[in-house]
C-alpha cells in the first residue's frame, strides 16, 4: 500500500512540479517559436505515457501485492496486446518526429538574403566582425593572425578592407534582421549560444558552421559559451543588444573597419594590395 | 538436481539437448595466490572486478559531492576552475567505463554467466583471469594520473580535442591527458579478453537442454551488451592511439591549424569532428553496454518476484537484439550541434527514434508482468519498481534530444546531464543496487539486513529522483553545463540557486547512504541471516547448484539438464508457484505449462 501510494506521489509529483514551479523557460527572443512549441508537444505526449505507466503500475502494485494462497496469472505472451501497444507507440513517436523534423529543415535552410555576420570564439572571448559597406565578408586564414590582424583575414582580399572589426564580448544587431552567424573558433571547440534564442551551434577550428535566426525583440541577452572549452568556459561570457534602428545604427557608426585599425596602428601598407584591387572592382 | 543421464533426455521429446559439452578440466587453487588473486574461477574474478570497480567509483562518488559543493556552495571547499573540471571529467569516465561497464560485464558477467548458462566456468578461465588483471592495471593508470605534475586531464569525459591535448585545459600540456588514453587503452584490451570470453562461453559452453531461446534475460543482457562492446570499443581505442600521436608526436589527425593565446601551434589540416564520430561511435552503443545487462537483470528480478513469467519473453529477447543493433546507428545525435553536415541531422533523428520503439515495448513488458502477478514487495522488487520509474523518466526525456530540433536549444545545458544521469546513471545503479540484495544470499549464502536494506532503498530512490528531475528545469532555462560558477545572470527568469541548493543537499544524502549499505554488506556477509538454497524460490539455474553458495565448478559431479524455459512461475496444475529449469517434464506431470 505504501509503496503504491509512493508511485503515485512519485508520478503526481513530477506532474505538479512540471505545471506549478516557477523555473522554466525565458520568453523567447527571435523566431524559433517552433523549436519551443515541438517542446510543449512532446511534454504532452511524454508526459501523458509517463503518468499512464506510473499509475498502472502502482494499480498493479496494490491490486496484485503477494498472498500466498493466490496464484499469478500464466500468460507467457499476447501477441495481440504487444502489437498493440507497437503501433501505438509507433504513432506516438512519429506525431514527435514529424513537426520535429519539419523545424529542423528550416534550421538548416538559411533565408536568402540573410544578413552574414561572423563570430570568432577563442580562449575565452568573443570577437565579431560585420561585413562593412560591400556587404561581403572578407576572406580569412588562420595564418595570417597577429596582433594586428586578430581576425587573420586576408590582406590581399578586397572584401577585407571595409569589414568592420569588434573586438570586444558585446554585439549590437538589429531588431527583424534575418542574421547568419557564420562561426569561426581559433583554438578550441566553442558554441555561441544565447538562451534567449534557442539557436546554438559549435564553432570548430579549422572550419566555419553557421546558423541563422531573426531577433524579434530588443533587449540585453546573455551569451554562454556552451561548449566546454577549458578552464576559462564559464567565464566566455558576453552580451547581445537588440537594438531598434536608431540605436543600432549610432553604435554601428562608432565601429571600426579593418583600414581604419591597421591605420590607427601605423599598418596601412598590409592592405594595399586589398586597396588596388578594390579600385579596381 | 539434474542426475538424468543423457540417454533419458534423447528418450524425452520435451528436450531438446544442446551442443555437447566436453568435460572440461578447471585449474583448482593450490594457494592462496592462486585462490584469491590469481584466481581462474569466474565467480571470483567477478568479485573481483566488482570490488575494484566500487572502489574507483568511490573515486567518482566523491567527486561528484565536490562538484556539487562547488555549484551550490561556492568556497566552501575552496577550490580553483582547473581542478573542477578535472572533478568533473574523472567523475564521467570512471562512473562510465571504470564503474558500470566493468560491474555490470566483468563483475555481473563472470558471476552470472556460467551459473546461468549451466556451465563450470568461462571457456578461457586462465585468460579471464589475465583480463582482471589488465582492468586493475588500467586503474592504476588512471589513479596515477591524480599524483603527476598538473593532475589528471580536465577535459570533460568526452575528451574533445583540440582541448584536450592544449595548454588551456588542466592535464593537457602534462601527463594527466597522456595516462588517461593510456588508460582506457589498457583497458579496451583487458575488456577484449574478458568480452570474448563471456560470448564464447554463452554460445559454445551452454548445458544440455539450454537452447538460446531459454536463456535468463539477464543473459541476453549481457551476452548483447558485450557484442556491442566487442564492436564499439575498438573505435574508442583508435581515436585514443591517434590522439596520443598528436600530442605526442605532433601528427594531425584531429588537429587543425590553430592558434592558441597568440601562439600558432605546428598543427595543420586534422579534424577535431573527427574524433567525435570515433568517440560517438563507441560512446553511443556504450549507453547501451551499460543499459541493456541492466535491462536483462531487471526482467528477471522483476518475474522471480512477482512470482509470474516474464511477459513476452521472445518480443523481449528480439527488443534487445534490436537496440543494441540500432545502437550503431544513431551516434551522431550527440553531434546535432556539433558543426557536422546539418542534412545528417534528418537520418540520425529518425534512427533514434525508432529506437524508442523496442525500448517502449521493453517497458510495457515489464509492466505487465507485474499485472495480474503475486508481487512480493522485497528490496530487489522495491529497486526493480524504482528502476521502471526512473528509466521511463530518462526514456521519455531522450525523445526530447533525439528530436535534432528540440536538441538545439537543450543540447550542453542542464536537461542533458538530467537525462543521461536518470537513464544511464541512476536506472542502472539501481538495478545494480537491486540485484546486490537478490543475488548476495547467492554469493555469501546470508541475506543483507532487511531494515537497513529498505532505509537504503528509500533514500537512494527518493534521493536521486530529487537530484534529477529538477535538474531539466535548469535546462530549459538555458543553464550551461560545466560551469564552474553558475551565474544568477540576466536569461534566468527564476533564481537558480535555490534549486541547485537543493540538488546538492539531495546528493550528499544520497551518497551517504551508500555507505550504510556498505557497512550493510559488511557485517551481513558475516552476520547476515543464513539463506540456505533457492532462498527466492527462482526458476534459474544459479539458485540450482549442489552448494551454497557454489564452490569452484559450480555444478557439483554432473551439470544440469534443462527442460524449461527459466520462468516457469505460477503455472497452471503444478504444485509449487515455480518450476526450476532443471525439472523434468515427467516431475511435474499436471503443470501445464506453455513456453518451453
Amino acid at each position: 500500500m505504501i509503496v503504491a501510494v509512493l508511485v503515485v506521489l512519485v508520478t503526481l509529483g513530477s506532474v505538479a512540479f512540471h505545471m506549478w514551479s516557477p523555473w522554466w523557460w525565458s520568453e523567447i527572443a527571435s523566431n524559433w517559436v517552433g523549436m519551443d512549441d515541438t517542446i510543449i508537444l512532446t511534454f504532452w505526449i511524454t508526459g501523458a505515457v509517463f503518468v499512464a505507466i506510473g499509475l498502472f503500475m502502482a494499480y498493479c502494485i496494490w491490486k496484485y501485492k503477494y498472498n500466498k494462497d493466490k496464484r499469478a496469472d500464466y500468460e507467457p505472451e499476447n501477441s495481440k496486446l504487444e502489437w498493440a501497444l507497437t503501433i501505438i507507440t509507433t504513432i506516438g513517436v512519429i506525431a514527435l518526429l514529424a513537426p520535429g523534423l519539419i523545424v529542423w529543415k528550416n534550421f538548416v535552410t538559411v533565408p536568402k538574403g540573410a544578413y552574414e555576420i561572423e563570430v570568432v570564439g577563442q580562449q575565452w572571448y568573443w570577437m565579431y566582425r560585420l561585413p562593412g559597406k560591400d556587404g561581403v565578408l572578407g576572406t580569412t586564414d588562420i595564418k595570417n593572425i597577429n596582433d594586428d590582424n586578430p581576425f587573420g583575414l586576408n590582406t590581399d582580399d578586397p572584401h577585407s578592407v571595409d569589414d568592420i572589426l569588434i573586438d570586444a564580448d558585446d554585439l549590437h544587431i538589429l531588431k527583424d534582421q534575418t542574421l547568419k552567424l557564420n562561426l569561426r573558433a581559433l583554438d578550441v571547440l566553442h558554441d555561441f549560444y544565447v538562451p534567449q534564442f534557442r539557436a546554438k551551434m559549435d564553432m570548430v577550428p579549422g572550419m566555419i558552421t553557421y546558423y541563422w535566426f531573426t531577433p524579434i525583440k530588443t533587449g540585453t541577452f546573455e551569451i554562454l559559451c556552451a561548449e566546454y572549452c577549458g578552464t576559462g568556459h564559464y567565464s566566455m561570457l558576453g552580451y547581445v543588444i537588440v537594438d531598434e534602428e536608431e540605436d543600432y545604427n549610432e553604435w554601428l557608426s562608432e565601429q571600426m573597419t579593418f583600414e581604419e585599425t591597421l591605420a590607427s596602428n601605423g599598418k596601412s601598407d598590409l592592405i594595399k594590395i586589398a586597396l588596388n584591387k578594390k579600385n579596381d572592382l | 538436481m539434474a542426475a538424468d543421464s543423457y540417454d533419458d533426455v534423447a528418450k524425452n521429446k520435451d528436450s531438446i539437448p544442446s551442443l555437447e559439452v566436453p568435460p572440461q578440466d578447471l585449474y583448482h587453487a593450490k594457494s592462496w595466490w592462486t585462490k584469491y588473486i590469481f584466481c581462474q574461477d569466474a565467480k571470483v574474478i567477478g568479485i573481483q572486478y566488482a570490488l575494484t570497480a566500487v572502489a574507483i567509483g568511490m573515486v567518482g562518488l566523491v567527486s561528484s559531492w565536490l562538484m556539487r559543493m562547488q555549484i551550490a556552495f561556492p568556497g566552501v571547499i575552496p577550490m580553483e576552475a582547473g581542478a573542477y573540471y578535472q572533478l568533473v571529467t574523472m567523475h564521467g569516465m570512471i562512473m562510465v567505463v571504470y564503474l558500470l561497464t566493468a560491474l555490470f560485464l566483468g563483475g555481473f558477467g563472470n558471476f552470472l554467466i556460467p551459473l546461468m548458462v549451466g556451465a563450470r566456468d568461462m571457456v578461457f578461465p586462465y585468460v579471464n583471469m589475465v583480463s582482471f588483471w589488465v582492468f586493475f592495471l588500467a586503474v592504476i593508470i588512471l589513479a596515477a594520473s591524480y599524483f603527476v605534475p598538473g593532475g589528471p586531464t580536465g577535459a570533460g569525459w568526452t575528451l574533445y580535442p583540440p582541448q584536450a591535448i592544449t595548454s588551456g585545459t588542466p592535464g593537457g600540456d602534462g601527463l594527466g591527458i597522456v595516462l588517461m588514453l593510456v588508460s582506457l587503452a589498457v583497458f579496451v584490451i583487458g575488456f577484449t579478453m574478458g568480452g570474448l570470453n563471456y560470448v564464447i562461453t554463452i554460445l559454445q559452453a551452454r548445458t544440455r537442454g539450454m537452447t538460446l531461446m531459454r536463456l535468463p534475460l539477464t543473459v541476453w543482457g549481457i551476452f548483447t551488451a558485450t557484442v556491442l562492446a566487442l564492436f564499439a570499443f575498438p573505435a574508442l581505442f583508435v581515436a585514443g592511439i591517434m590522439m596520443t600521436l598528436d600530442n605526442m608526436l605532433g601528427t594531425s589527425f584531429f588537429m587543425p591549424a590553430i592558434v592558441e593565446f597568440g601562439e600558432r601551434l605546428t598543427y595543420d589540416g586534422g579534424s577535431p569532428i573527427l574524433f567525435q564520430h570515433l568517440f560517438w561511435f563507441f560512446g553511443h552503443p556504450e549507453v547501451y553496454i551499460v543499459a541493456l545487462p541492466a535491462f536483462g537483470i531487471v526482467s528477471d528480478l522483476i518475474s522471480v518476484h512477482a512470482r509470474k513469467n516474464i511477459f513476452g519473453y521472445r518480443m523481449m529477447v528480439w527488443a534487445i537484439v534490436v537496440i543494441g543493433a540500432l545502437s550503431f546507428i544513431v551516434w551522431a545525435h550527440h553531434m546535432y550541434v556539433a558543426g557536422m553536415n546539418p542534412w545528417f541531422g534528418f537520418f540520425f533523428a529518425t534512427t533514434t527514434l525508432i529506437i524508442a520503439v523496442p525500448t517502449a515495448i521493453k517497458v510495457y513488458n515489464w509492466v505487465l508482468t507485474l499485472w495480474r502477478g503475486n508481487i512480493k514487495l522485497t528490496i530487489p522488487m522495491l529497486f526493480a519498481i524504482a528502476f521502471i520509474i526512473t528509466f521511463v523518466n530518462g526514456g521519455l526525456t531522450g525523445l526530447f534530444l533525439g528530436n535534432v530540433a528540440v536538441d538545439v536549444p537543450l543540447s550542453d545545458t542542464y536537461f542533458v546531464v538530467a537525462h543521461f544521469h536518470m537513464v544511464m546513471g541512476i536506472a542502472p545503479v539501481l538495478v545494480i543496487l537491486g540485484s546486490i540484495y537478490h543475488w548476495f544470499p547467492l554469493i555469501t549464502g546470508r541475506f543483507l539486513n532487511e531494515r537497513l536494506g529498505r532505509i537504503h532503498f528509500w533514500v537512494t530512490f527518493i534521493g536521486s529522483y530529487s537530484i534529477y528531475f529538477p535538474m531539466h528545469y535548469l535546462g530549459f532555462m538555458g543553464v550551461t553545463r560545466r560551469y564552474f560558477e553558475v551565474f544568477e545572470g540576466d536569461n534566468f527568469t527564476y533564481s537558480i540557486i535555490g534549486i541547485n541548493q537543493f540538488i546538492t543537499v539531495a546528493a550528499l544524502i544520497t551518497g551517504a547512504v551508500q555507505f550504510l549499505f556498505f557497512y550493510n554488506i559488511i557485517v551481513s556477509s558475516k552476520f547476515g541471516k543464513k539463506a540456505g538454497k533457492n532462498p527466492w524460490k527462482a526458476c534459474s539455474l544459479e539458485w540450482q547448484t549442489p552448494d551454497v553458495p557454489p564452490t569452484h565448478g559450480n555444478f557439483g559431479k554432473e551439470l544440469p539438464v534443462v527442460y524449461r524455459w527459466a520462468y516457469d512461475y505460477s503455472v497452471p496444475g503444478a504444485d509449487k508457484d515455480y518450476i526450476t529449469q532443471d525439472t523434468p517434464p515427467s516431475a511435474v506431470a499436471n503443470a501445464k505449462a506453455e513456453q518451453t
